[in-house]
């Protein structure tokens, strides 16, 4: 067995030794914080203040888990978030393929100002167009609604998602549609059929970015939902951790609840995240 | 990027109509116009009146159709005068110049620790998948809970930062409560938050650079710096100038940490430009103040952009 077959050939032992060791160090640093809560999450509600840095604290239990599970409208949250994201994500998806597809396969005019409109629009976040926003939606009577939340969230999503899909469209040979054409399917048919199918890795990752967009989102839903029953998750956990002596526990496990899920997911898709951003970003 | 610009040909397809695209394009199109577009215009709008807590019922008066809105509020536009206000106080610069430091202390080490984990990364190493996914992890939690978490770990009393400061003997920090640290400790979040974009983005950057080139440089007896230099760096850049301009403004605008971190309550020695506009807006109900202070936010931005621009094209 030789050395080369696992490593760099010019690389010596020790720079082995030493990148390994920086690289357990960093990834340390990385999920330290995970750690954390999940430390005060076990904790025992009489020890919730202790000076010890072990992560799982003695007469570890689960009772913060059973509280924040039964005895906090947690459920409620979950599923507000949930129809929030999920909508979100599905109009974002919808919208931002079909968008993507355009600008990688047709040439138009105002295709280049499209592209450079779209990269306009990440320099306002929706924490700016939120005065006028709350202002419409009042009037409109959305506020206090889950609607009220969709409209913002498909906002900041859609522009990044044209972006990261029409770079993945973009490496999809047309010729596999061409010869659908050929066959006499139709444009659409041919979209649906052939295209999207080709580009599931890029999809899953697009929904996943669209769906953590409005999971995790705070700002906008602080602004816009006021009514405790219509809390979604970030609302919710906020609220818990504010009442700080008392709930720290509780609230670690439901932020454990919250954030795990999501970062499995999360790194499971990240192998097809590489790709997707270099190529979304780079070209147009 | 050879591979895509080969496949770039447009679909010649005797279905397609001049209008095709513009199909393809328009639920996107009317996502933009209606939830961005507008919504800014009417932002512009409102930066020129002096709109506050004493007449703000008066907005319900314009209903859904934002043309109503200098009607409604003709008596109380002052034009520049909420810009003039901001650019009078001196407690603007004074944020302007801490948004400054925050974003470029932040992007700084975003782009540093994430090309040089990309690097590590980018070689043949066994599990080194195992240590992506680990990395990667922080981009994953939601920037809420990663505010609260590393508030927790700031505490004075409990927080894991002064344990072990004190187990190195150093002397507790008063991070939540002297203003200076507040900034450091929520600058040490962020740069936590933000290293894995631009880490997988490198990383990107990096597979597509071919391996020869390294090995032709090995014959030249070039050293491990003069590749990182002469290869690495300008073969980089193209992928990292669009997501350092990406990340720049995402950290100028990030609201959620030191909003989160301080309580919801940032007062004027920790305030940045965003969170500033924040309270302005939805805590002291200044909506026109608030306005014109995010339209100077999006030209400072703008202007930024397109000046990084410029200067990386001319470069090349």
């Amino acid at each position: 067995m030789r050395k080369s077959d696992y490593f760099e050939r010019t690389d010596s032992k020790l720079k082995i030794i030493l990148i390994y060791m920086l690289l357990i160090f960093m990834s340390f640093i990385a999920i330290y914080p995970v750690l954390n809560i999940l430390s005060s999450s076990l904790r025992p509600s009489n020890q919730l203040f202790s000076t010890s840095l072990k992560i799982i604290p003695d007469n570890a239990s689960l009772t913060n888990y059973n509280k924040a599970i039964f005895e906090r409208p947690l459920s409620r949250w979950i599923v507000n978030s949930l129809i929030v994201s999920f909508i979100s994500m599905l109009i974002s998806i919808l919208f931002s393929s079909t968008a993507g597809y355009a600008f990688s396969r047709y040439r138009f005019y105002g295709k280049k100002s499209g592209m450079i409109v779209l990269l306009v629009t990440q320099m306002f976040p929706a924490a700016m167009l939120l005065l006028p926003l709350n202002i419409l939606l009042t009037n409109m009577g959305l506020t206090e609604k889950l609607w009220a939340l969709v409209v913002p969230y498909i906002s900041s999503s859609v522009p990044f998602s044209i972006w990261l899909l029409k770079g993945y469209f973009d490496t999809v040979p047309s010729s596999i549609e061409e010869s659908a054409y050929v066959d006499g399917a139709s444009i659409l048919t041919t979209f649906y059929k052939i295209v999207l199918p080709l580009s599931k890795p890029a999809l899953a990752v697009a929904s996943i970015f669209c769906f953590m967009n409005s999971w995790s989102e705070y700002i906008v839903a602080r602004v816009l939902i006021h009514n405790e029953k219509m809390y979604t998750l970030p609302l919710g956990l906020v609220t818990l951790q504010g009442q700080y002596n008392t709930e720290w526990g509780v609230y670690s496990a439901a932020a454990i609840l919250t954030a795990i899920p999501v970062m499995i997911i999360f790194a499971y898709l990240s192998k097809y995240l590489i790709g997707g951003l270099t190529i979304g970003s780079v070209k147009e | 990027m050879e591979l895509a610009k080969r496949f770039k040909q447009t679909n010649k397809n005797v279905q397609q109509k001049w209008w095709t695209p513009y199909a393809f394009i328009l639920p996107s199109f009317f996502v933009i116009l209606f939830i961005i577009f507008l919504p800014l215009i009417f932002e512009f709008m409102m930066a020129m009146f002096d709109i506050r807590l004493q007449n703000i019922r008066l907005l319900k008066n314009i209903g859904i159709n934002i043309l109503n809105f200098p009607k409604v509020m003709k008596e109380h536009f002052i034009l520049f005068g909420n810009y003039l206000e901001i650019l009078k106080d001196k407690l603007f610069y004074r944020t302007f110049l801490r948004t400054v430091v925050w974003t470029f202390t932040n992007v700084f080490f975003h782009v540093v620790i994430g090309v040089w984990l990309a690097i590590l990364l980018n070689r043949k190493l066994p599990f080194k998948s195992v240590f992506r996914v680990l990395l990667i992890l922080p981009w994953a939690m939601p920037q809420y809970i990663a505010a609260i978490t590393w508030k927790g770990m700031f505490n004075y009393e409990f927080g894991t930062v002064n344990l072990i400061l004190k187990y190195f003997g150093i002397e507790k920090i008063n991070w939540l409560g002297d203003p200076t640290y507040t900034l450091i400790a929520a600058i040490i979040t962020n740069i936590w938050l933000g290293v894995p974009f631009m880490m997988m983005v490198a990383l990107g950057g990096l597979q597509s650079i071919p391996h020869d080139l390294y090995e032709s440089a090995d014959i030249d007896g070039a050293s491990a710096w003069q590749k990182f230099k002469h290869v690495t760096l300008p073969l980089l850049k193209p992928v990292m100038v669009p997501a350092i301009i990406l990340g720049t403004v995402w950290t100028f605008n990030m609201l959620n940490i030191i909003y989160i971190m301080k309580d919801g309550l940032p007062g004027d020695d920790v305030n940045i430009l965003i969170t500033k506009m924040y309270r302005d807006g939805f805590d002291l109900y200044r909506y026109g103040y608030a306005a014109a202070l995010s339209v100077i936010i999006f030209v400072i931005l703008t202007l930024f952009s397109l000046a990084y621009l410029k200067a990386n094209e001319n470069r090349e």
